[in-house]
């Protein structure tokens, strides 16, 4: 078991041939994941690294089964590209491709909602389901199976901390990039929510940042979980962020601290760690 | 990304959104004629701050010649820590009520959402709950009448008024603005009647930064230091803070944490350099420099390699390293990831051991810069 995706998953790679597609999709066969198909508008008919090319996403399905799919598109155009997956009733995409406008980002994820999708990102590394699919960016190496579910919104923290965790004998069942821009997808509830039922998991790691109140917004789901949390936290020593003017003020009802978040954390029963490399001490003490 | 009133104002105006009729200025002589033109003014200060009012930097003038000499006090005055460059001299109005309306993003709903009270005219913030109203849209479905209508409702005007008809359609120009512009946000604290009008007496305006491609004829202010706008010209994200450790990291929670992990071990970031995954060697190389240029004590980098190859950033240091003055300052390297064991050999070439912990690394980077001579750092 896993989250989400595992060896099942067939994946199809949006934007193949770019400088990002084509250096991640040898990553990801390496990987062992299943991609079945590509897409570049204009080179339908080629095969790129052993992989069908083709023009849409509709073309696509006319001829594979297809249950995931990983967008490597530039932020100006990557709307249309998300909109193509979400409109061919693609049920999991994960959307790698950063400094998407707000704007656009609001209208996906309004429309996965609609369609029931799972949208990962945007801004986001992927997911990883150790041993079994990567649908993303992180490097191979890191990620071995194990116990241990891992979630963050940033990428090179998650490849940091999963090496520390493997370093000490722990694995993951599956590490999902929530993503870094103000809204997202999927969310830390939803995923803590699904490392919860998964048997694989047997704890999670949380890692997060200020700004925004996401942790905050976990922390209330993590006080009803039987499976334990260890959290980190970045941007302690940060100065403070710039107001988004009175309205974000109301909104976030002047939450998004660091002091704010690890109090909430802690209060939920989530162990905070201080430093990076406390998370595998903190889980091989739960996990012993 | 911030605007100025008058340039929100002018957005107003574009969408059908009516301002107080004014001239923007920037000589106090101007001051006068457009105050001669208009009548009785209001005179206000352009800058990217709130809180004008508080801090002076909106008067009242009743004659061109009262007009000059505020203008003249107030051009060059530095007000909240911006420097007074423009005016908007705009006809002062007799107010008969005052709302406050706002479009912008609940980032945890994941929807914009417009907020509408009839308590204008005061800090948002000192207006009771229960006479705000938030109303959420679908991003996707986007704005209609029919939502306006019901926030009009709802804020107690009569549908059927002038007062109410006029509101309808300042809600849907404001959404328009929110819509069409990319913003993030957009506030208009008084939006007022006067007589049977209506007009947006303010205007607060944030446009998203990463929509800047396709908004292009919207003058932007830099609100930024000369290494910063450096920085964000390459496509970095950089912040300048007080320390004397430089930082460079790849992505924006390991930057953070590794600004932690200094100060955990008592030392103190100079800066937050955040260089975006898939960065090449001339970046690389040329925001190293844009460190060096700082002239802190120790420069600290800490690589873990996603899209970010190991080999790249060791290039970058060589290339530096050759160049010119080289590098003067002790670096500490931490390298992991993509294509480390190559960016290590890279750097054992010029006699330089990356580390592989970052803990470890960053103790060593405080050591360091404990131990540099006084006047090393600037």
């Amino acid at each position: 078991m896993a989250i989400i995706v595992d060896q099942n998953t067939k994946v199809i790679v949006q934007g193949i041939t770019g400088k990002q597609g084509s250096f991640h999709i040898r990553q990801m066969l390496a990987y062992g994941t299943k991609v079945v198909a590509g897409v570049t508008p204009g080179k339908g008919g080629i095969t790129f690294e052993g992989v069908p090319v083709y023009d849409t996403v509709q073309a696509v399905l006319e001829n594979h089964q297809v249950d995931a799919t990983v967008i490597f598109i530039q932020a100006a155009i990557a709307k249309d590209a998300v909109m193509e997956a979400l409109e061919a009733g693609i049920g999991i995409v994960v959307v790698i491709t950063e400094h998407i406008p707000i704007h656009d980002e609001l209208e996906f994820i309004s429309y996965a909602r609609r369609k029931g999708a799972i949208l990962i990102g945007p801004n986001t590394f992927g997911i990883i389901s150790s041993g079994k699919c990567k649908i993303g960016i992180p490097p191979n190496q890191f990620f071995i199976p194990g116990p241990v579910g891992l979630v963050s919104r940033s990428g090179t923290l998650a490849y940091e901390i999963a090496k520390k965790l493997a370093a000490a004998g722990f694995g993951q069942s599956t590490a999902v990039g929530m993503g870094g821009d103000c809204v997202k997808g999927l969310t830390f509830v939803e995923i803590l929510k699904l490392f919860e039922a998964d048997p694989e998991t047997r704890a999670v790691v949380l890692i997060g940042e200020i700004g925004g109140d996401a942790e905050e917004e976990a922390s209330v789901y993590i006080k009803e979980m039987t499976k334990p949390v260890v959290a980190y936290i970045a941007g302690k020593s940060a100065p403070p962020e710039k107001q988004m003017g009175h309205a974000g003020a109301i909104i976030r009802g002047g939450r998004g601290t660091y002091q704010g978040k690890v109090k909430a954390l802690s209060k939920a029963g989530a162990l905070v760690a201080e430093m990076p490399s406390e998370v595998p001490e903190k889980i091989s003490k739960l996990l012993a | 990304m911030r605007i100025f009133e008058y340039i929100g104002k002018e957005l107003f105006n574009r969408f059908g959104l009516p301002v107080p009729k004014g001239k923007v200025v920037s000589c106090a002589d101007e001051a006068a004629l457009a105050a001669a033109e208009i009548g009785p003014v209001v005179v206000k200060a352009q800058i990217l701050s709130g809180k004008r009012g508080k801090s002076g930097g909106i008067r009242f003038a009743n004659t061109p010649a009262e007009a000059k000499s505020i203008a003249l006090e107030l051009l060059g005055a530095n007000i909240r820590g911006y420097l007074v460059e423009k005016l908007l001299v705009e006809e002062k109005l007799a107010v008969d009520q005052e709302f406050y309306l706002a479009v912008t993003i609940d980032e945890e709903a994941k929807s914009p959402v417009i907020i509408a009270s009839n308590q204008g005219g005061i800090d948002i913030e000192e207006v009771p709950e229960n006479r705000i109203l938030k109303v959420h849209t679908d991003a996707e479905l986007g704005m209609y009448p029919f939502i306006a209508r019901n926030i009009v409702r709802r804020l107690g005007l009569d549908l059927g008024s002038q007062h109410g008809k006029e509101l309808v359609k300042a809600i849907l120009a404001t959404y328009q603005v929110f819509q069409e512009k990319d913003a993030v946000l957009v506030e208009i604290n008084p939006l007022v009647f006067s007589g049977e009008k209506i007009f947006a007496a303010d205007a607060k305006v944030i446009i998203d930064p990463e929509a800047r491609f396709r908004q292009k004829d919207i003058p932007y202010v830099e609100d930024q230091t000369e290494t910063e706008k450096l920085a964000h010209d390459l496509g970095l994200s950089y912040v300048e803070l007080k320390g004397d450790i430089a930082v460079m990291a790849n992505g924006a929670g390991i930057a953070m944490s590794t600004l932690d992990i200094l100060m955990h071990y008592g030392g103190t970031p100079a800066n937050f350099l955040d260089v975006v995954g898939g960065t090449d060697t001339e970046t690389i190389a040329r925001s190293l420099e844009i460190l060096l240029a700082k002239k802190p004590k120790v420069i600290f980098i800490n690589i873990f390699g996603g899209s970010t190859r190991c080999d790249d950033v060791a290039r970058a240091y060589v290339k530096v390293k050759k160049k010119g003055s080289g590098i003067q300052v002790p670096v500490v390297i931490r390298l992991e990831g993509t294509n480390q064991d190559k960016g290590r050999r890279i750097l054992q070439e010029c006699g330089i051991e990356a580390y592989t912990d970052m803990e470890e690394a960053a103790a060593k980077a405080v050591e360091l810069a404990a131990c540099a001579p006084a006047g090393s750092s600037s």
